[in-house]
């Protein structure tokens, strides 16, 4: 009965897509359309095709396709968000990569959205779906809720990343910091996160342990508070509905502070409080021993919710916005860096007594020196937001240089120890198929993310110091084309750390692929007879 | 008085009281007698569990 409103549905929808994409005003809107329409025109042969057959959800297994499935699209985006980031790195570095045939499509203001959503919300994004589902089923010793939903999770979530990355290069932006996608693929996006934290919230209620287990209070956390940020952050109103353009409710100053409320939290809940979540299940796991101390967990969990949120205004010192407010923000993000410390430590000390798998154990290692990288940017981060420091790091490669220590030491390293601990998990093998694979992965991403900071470093204060130079009658020493044309050498280095970076992650791709195609099996601890289909 | 200004003024003295008290509560609440050894048993959860759901009277509520 409910395929049959499903095939109205789809119908319907690929049906006024079509009328869309014939009344479009831009190019963006149009190719969204026709996208959407092939896509509910797909699901509508699918589900005919379908129709009769009935899925079975055995409340007795964990529901880990959905999982398996995420992990490789973590994996593939990564590599393509990656591929992007070197890209444009030389394209600043080599200002000819910009194309002139390509101009309007791929030059540089073009890829950088497509480069920082799809690390961001493709990699990472894929990385928080697939890990909390399989974490929030581990620690709740339940099936994930909902059926199928876990399914429209992630597919719908794919569908946004297209819709998003697609967009970029066609110009459909609203041309706000990490939040470019335009307000119908905002829209779909809210459907799929509600989705989201349904499945989740679901498989916690129906738990059968007693306690919700730390990693899920952060998991937890993360999903509302992104949809709580999501929403306000994206409150346009459409020029036309067969447009991509929008207008923000907002106006100046208030847009502004509400833009990086949204962008500082984003990285405070997406690309921390969600991670924090792998780090208090993985980390323990792959160590074999329980968390440093529980207690500080849930203090580190209430102190990193009640003070990142007032961080945001350190982004807009010395803007329009009121002395008090950035002051404000400064002084939580000086006082955030304690819990980020705490959770630092919690994370280190979970080692204790078993220090010495750091030599034998690379995917140890590399979650080891992910939790090191959130330290060195989280001492960072708190630094920068105060203003002195900032009247000279703000607008300078610095800036880009601390996010990339946190983005590919932080997120990335913990993502790639995920998946290393996961892939065997879950496609039942009894090892990785190289450890000295790992090895390598880790020596050539941590070079990588070295030379990258480290260049970043040189070019940032280098750029902040030549801005602010002046003669002895007060008028300025250097043209902005001064400072570009210094930070060449600097500029190519940060490439070739992208480079190393990037192969490092294609290596991982081959030994995860040969661990599901050549690792041997792992039959015997199988704990249930898989029953014949 | 102005929505802003009251608002302005409610956030920083009563609501900002209210948060730092909720806060205190949580690091006391978590210190209380009994509590490492509850702990002990929430921090071995992912121990359990790994390859199937728990059944019916497995569950521990």
């Amino acid at each position: 009965m409910v395929n049959y409103f499903k095939l109205i549905a789809l119908g319907l929808i690929t049906f006024f897509a079509l009328i869309a994409a014939n009344y479009a005003r831009d190019l963006a809107y149009m190719v969204h359309a026709l996208i959407i329409s092939g896509v509910s025109f797909g699901l509508f042969i699918w589900v005919l095709r379908g129709m009769g057959t009935v899925t079975v959800h055995a409340q007795d297994e964990y529901m880990d396709d959905v999982i398996r499935y995420g992990v490789i699209a973590t994996a593939f985006w990564g590599v393509v968000g990656f591929l992007a980031g070197v890209f444009i790195a030389f394209q600043l570095a080599f200002p000819v990569l910009n194309f002139e045939w390509a101009q309007g499509y791929a030059n540089f203001g073009r890829l950088r959205p497509l480069h920082t959503s799809a690390v961001i919300f493709a990699f990472g994004g894929n990385a928080l779906i697939a890990t909390s589902f399989y974490v929030v089923q581990r620690t709740s010793a339940a099936r994930l809720w909902g059926g199928n939903l876990g399914w429209f999770v992630f597919w719908g979530y794919q569908l946004f990343i297209v819709l998003a990355a697609t967009g970029y290069l066609l110009g459909g932006t609203q041309s706000k910091e990490y939040a470019e996608p335009e307000w119908y693929v905002d829209l779909w996006l809210t459907v799929v996160w509600v989705a989201y934290l349904a499945v989740f919230l679901g498989t916690v209620i129906k738990r059968k342990e007693p306690h919700i287990y730390v990693a899920n209070w952060f998991f937890l956390a993360f999903i509302v508070t992104v949809a709580m940020l999501h929403v306000v952050n994206n409150l346009t109103i459409p020029v036309s509905i067969f447009g991509s353009k929008s207008v923000i409710v907002w106006a100046g100053v208030q847009d502004a502070m509400v833009q990086w409320w949204y962008g500082h939290n984003a990285v405070g809940f997406f690309l921390t409080a969600g991670f924090l979540g792998m780090m208090y299940y993985f980390i323990p796991k792959q160590a074999e021993r329980p968390v440093f101390s529980y207690k500080l967990s849930i203090i580190h969990f209430w102190a990193l919710i009640f003070l990142y949120i007032w961080a945001g205004p350190h982004h807009l010192h010395y803007t329009a916005l009121p002395d008090w407010a950035s002051t404000l923000g400064m002084v939580f993000s000086v006082v955030l860096w304690m819990p980020s410390w705490g959770g630092m430590i919690n994370g280190l000390m979970t080692l204790s007594g078993a220090w010495d798998k750091l030599r034998t154990d690379p995917v140890i290692r590399m979650m080891v020196i992910s939790v090191g990288f959130y330290g060195m940017s989280t001492f960072e981060g708190p630094m920068m937001s105060i203003r002195a420091v900032n009247s000279l790091s703000h607008y300078t490669d610095w800036t880009i240089g601390h996010v990339h220590s946190g983005a590919l030491g932080w997120n990335g390293m913990i993502t790639f120890g995920c998946l290393y601990f996961l892939v065997p998990v879950l496609w039942k093998r009894e090892r990785l198929y190289s450890l000295q694979l790992v090895s390598w992965h880790f020596w050539l991403a941590t070079i990588g993310i070295v030379l990258y900071a480290a260049s970043m470093w040189v070019t940032g204060i280098m750029e902040g110091l030549m801005w602010r130079e002046v003669d002895a009658n007060g008028f300025l020493v250097n043209s902005f084309a001064d400072t570009v044309a210094a930070k060449k050498p600097m500029n190519i280095v940060r490439g070739l750390g992208g480079v190393m970076f990037l192969t490092g992650s294609i290596i991982m791709c081959y030994n995860l692929w040969m661990t599901v195609r050549k690792a041997p099996a792992k039959e015997a601890s199988l704990s249930v007879a898989v029953p014949a289909e | 008085m102005e929505t802003y200004s009251f608002l302005r003024e409610f956030a920083d003295s009563w609501m900002l009281l209210f948060l730092f008290m909720f806060f205190l509560a949580i690091v006391l609440w978590v210190f209380r007698p009994g509590a490492s050894k509850e702990y002990q048993d929430t921090a071995s959860i992912p121990f359990r569990h790994e390859d199937k759901p728990a059944t019916t009277e497995e569950a521990r509520t």
